[in-house]
């Protein structure tokens, strides 16, 4: 406990946004209890209602309280925006190491295959990927593993490529440890750090990219509650209902600046000096 | 002398040639013919960039040589792969220059010394305390270091650790890369006399790399001179300062040793290694020699045999040369 509160002390700014986004994790997680209506149950008797005291943010169309379907687009935006950087961070982690430490073909063929996922426009390829699965939020979560993998693997190889020549890996070598060995135990610590600290900032700009296919039309389909989709709904009646759009964009905001903070707040703290 | 011992490394014709910059190749060595014996110590001494290295290295088997091969025991290194190559690996180890850069960073003294016997599971994990303890006794470090982080240790303590790692396996031969070079001087001859005591104990062979042309003439049985990739001269260690015959050997020894105790003694070497030469013609010192001629500049010199155990790569007559030489120190 006395550790825990020097660490506070030592780095308040990272407790906060930890705090902050434990707090979004915790509406997400316990969002059947915060929320007032079912999300998905429309009254159209009550529909396009403004914010009072029955519906908090106001009722859409469909009559839905708009309070209880932010608090569960909360659900949707996390777990696609954490399945997303945990995807990215290992398949780019693994293909970066890879590359970096046998070089030679191997190599060639992961850097020129994401020089390829860079030099097309992300959003455009992800739209492109997710036309071509069919619209949901899981192929859309594909979509966009598929053209940001690159970012991590081209870190992972950096960091590789700058110790793999060291001493004490050729010295592994001659001792006999397995190139399995190798890469978990000496090339993946150095790598991780850096890796996390990326993932971290990354899962602000991550959910927006969600969202953005969402609003699309090509993340989320109705009547699923999730942010992107709600703006996309609210957009018709953006000068009659405003709330419709404020509520779930103000959502995105918050959320997307927390997690921003977050990944700073963890470089900080992480950062040993020698990035 | 060496026909007493069991050979059991051969260098054969060995080239290792890297892409250079621009067009063309680098050779950092050419033609490396070499043999290390059971229980003796073969010094390789020459300057900075001339090739050591990259033969230490892959005689490590870290990196394959471009052309020629290396046998262990008759078995050609350049073709084990895989888990057979791990297994040898058992057979020859490498002692880094630099140990604090030879150690994973943040690993204590008992992992270091204890990975290659786990590498190849002599010992359970949880014997590893006991198994380091003896390890460093061997080296003459205190047991209670096995916990300690070589951040904490010094240079010369810190290479006993080094040395510990690479006698973990027990191996037949150990390459040492310039081993000792890091180290102050007082502590350079204490490491040395270790390296020598264990090889007394374990009948180990040595390949010992260096700068320091007088290290290599105490500890080493034969030695080898190489300039620029090339193995000039090779011979048995206790002639080098007296039968030396190549002029760069002569060039060598005299800016140590001081043969007549005057500065008129001494035949300075002029300029600096010139890069890497054509490595298709001419003897590569052609351009720092004193004695080169017209043959030096368009044929490349071979080894030949001038006596038992010593080769030389030049085309002067030696008799003519070691003439020359007195004449002019008279």
């Amino acid at each position: 406990m006395a550790k825990i509160l020097a660490f506070i002390k030592k780095n308040p700014g990272f407790a906060v946004c930890f705090l902050l986004a434990l707090l979004v994790l915790g509406v997400a997680v316990f969002a059947p209890l915060l929320a007032t209506h079912d999300p998905y149950e429309a009254v159209l008797a009550d529909a396009v209602q403004a914010p009072g005291a029955e519906h908090w943010f106001g009722t859409d169309r469909m009559g839905r309280d708009l309070y209880s379907r932010v608090i569960y687009g909360a659900r949707a935006s996390l777990t696609a925006a954490f399945a997303l950087v945990c995807i990215v961070m290992a398949v780019g982690t693994l293909l970066g190491i890879l590359s970096g430490y046998f070089g030679g073909i191997l190599d060639v063929v992961i850097m020129r295959l994401s020089d390829m996922m860079v030099s097309f426009p992300g959003m455009v390829l992800a739209i492109a990927v997710a036309g071509i699965m069919g619209a949901n939020l899981r192929n859309a979560v594909v979509a966009i593993a598929v053209v940001s993998w690159t970012k991590y693997a081209r870190l992972a190889r950096s960091l590789v490529l700058k110790i793999r020549n060291r001493d004490y890996i050729a010295a592994a070598r001659v001792t006999g440890s397995k190139t399995s060995h190798i890469l978990w135990k000496y090339l993946l610590p150095n790598v991780l750090p850096m890796i996390v600290i990326t993932g971290a900032t990354d899962i602000g700009s991550m959910m927006l990219e969600i969202a953005g296919l969402s609003f699309l039309g090509f993340g989320a389909q109705a009547p699923a509650a999730e942010w992107g989709l709600m703006l996309n709904e609210g957009r018709a009646y953006l000068t009659a209902a405003p709330w419709l759009m404020i509520f779930p964009g103000l959502a995105i905001f918050i959320t997307v600046m927390i997690f921003n903070l977050l990944g700073d707040s963890l470089r900080d703290v992480l950062d040993p000096g020698n990035f | 002398m060496s026909e007493t011992g069991e050979r059991i490394l051969e260098v054969k014709h060995v080239t290792k040639r890297y892409p250079a910059a621009g067009h063309g190749q680098l050779a950092a060595d050419y033609d490396v013919n070499l043999e290390l014996y059971r229980g003796r110590t073969l010094g390789i001494v020459g300057e900075s960039g001339c090739g050591k290295s990259t033969l230490a290295r892959m005689l490590a088997s870290l990196e394959p040589p471009t052309e020629g091969e290396i046998l262990y025991r008759g078995k050609n290194l350049a073709q084990l792969k895989g888990e057979a190559l791990r297994l040898h690996r058992q057979k020859i180890q490498m002692i880094f220059q630099d140990p604090a850069a030879a150690f994973p960073p943040g690993m204590r003294v008992m992992d270091i010394v204890c990975e290659p016997l786990l590498n190849f599971k002599r010992i359970r994990r949880h014997d590893r305390e006991t198994a380091a303890k003896k390890l460093l006794e061997m080296v003459e470090l205190p047991g209670d270091f096995a916990l300690r982080d070589p951040q904490q240790m010094s240079g010369g303590q810190r290479q006993r650790v080094g040395i510990a790692r690479a006698l973990a396996l027990e191996p037949e031969i150990v390459i040492c890369d310039e081993a000792t070079s890091a180290l102050d001087v007082s502590v350079q001859k204490s490491v040395t006399e270790l390296l020598v005591r264990l090889q007394r104990e374990k009948n180990i062979s040595y390949c010992f790399i260096s700068h320091d042309i007088a290290l290599v003439r105490a500890v080493s049985h034969e030695v080898a001179v190489m300039y620029l990739g090339n193995v000039v001269e090779v011979l048995p260690g206790e002639q080098l300062a007296e039968g030396s015959l190549h002029p760069y050997t002569r060039a060598l020894i005299e800016a140590v040793f001081d043969l007549r105790g005057k500065d008129g003694g001494r035949t300075a070497i002029s300029g600096e290694a010139s890069g890497v030469p054509d490595v298709s013609e001419g003897c590569p010192f052609r351009q720092r020699c004193r004695y080169c001629t017209e043959v030096c500049r368009t044929e490349r010199p071979r080894l030949r045999t001038v006596e038992e155990g010593h080769q030389v790569a030049c085309h002067l007559e030696f008799r003519e040369k070691r003439r020359m030489e007195k004449r002019r120190l008279e």
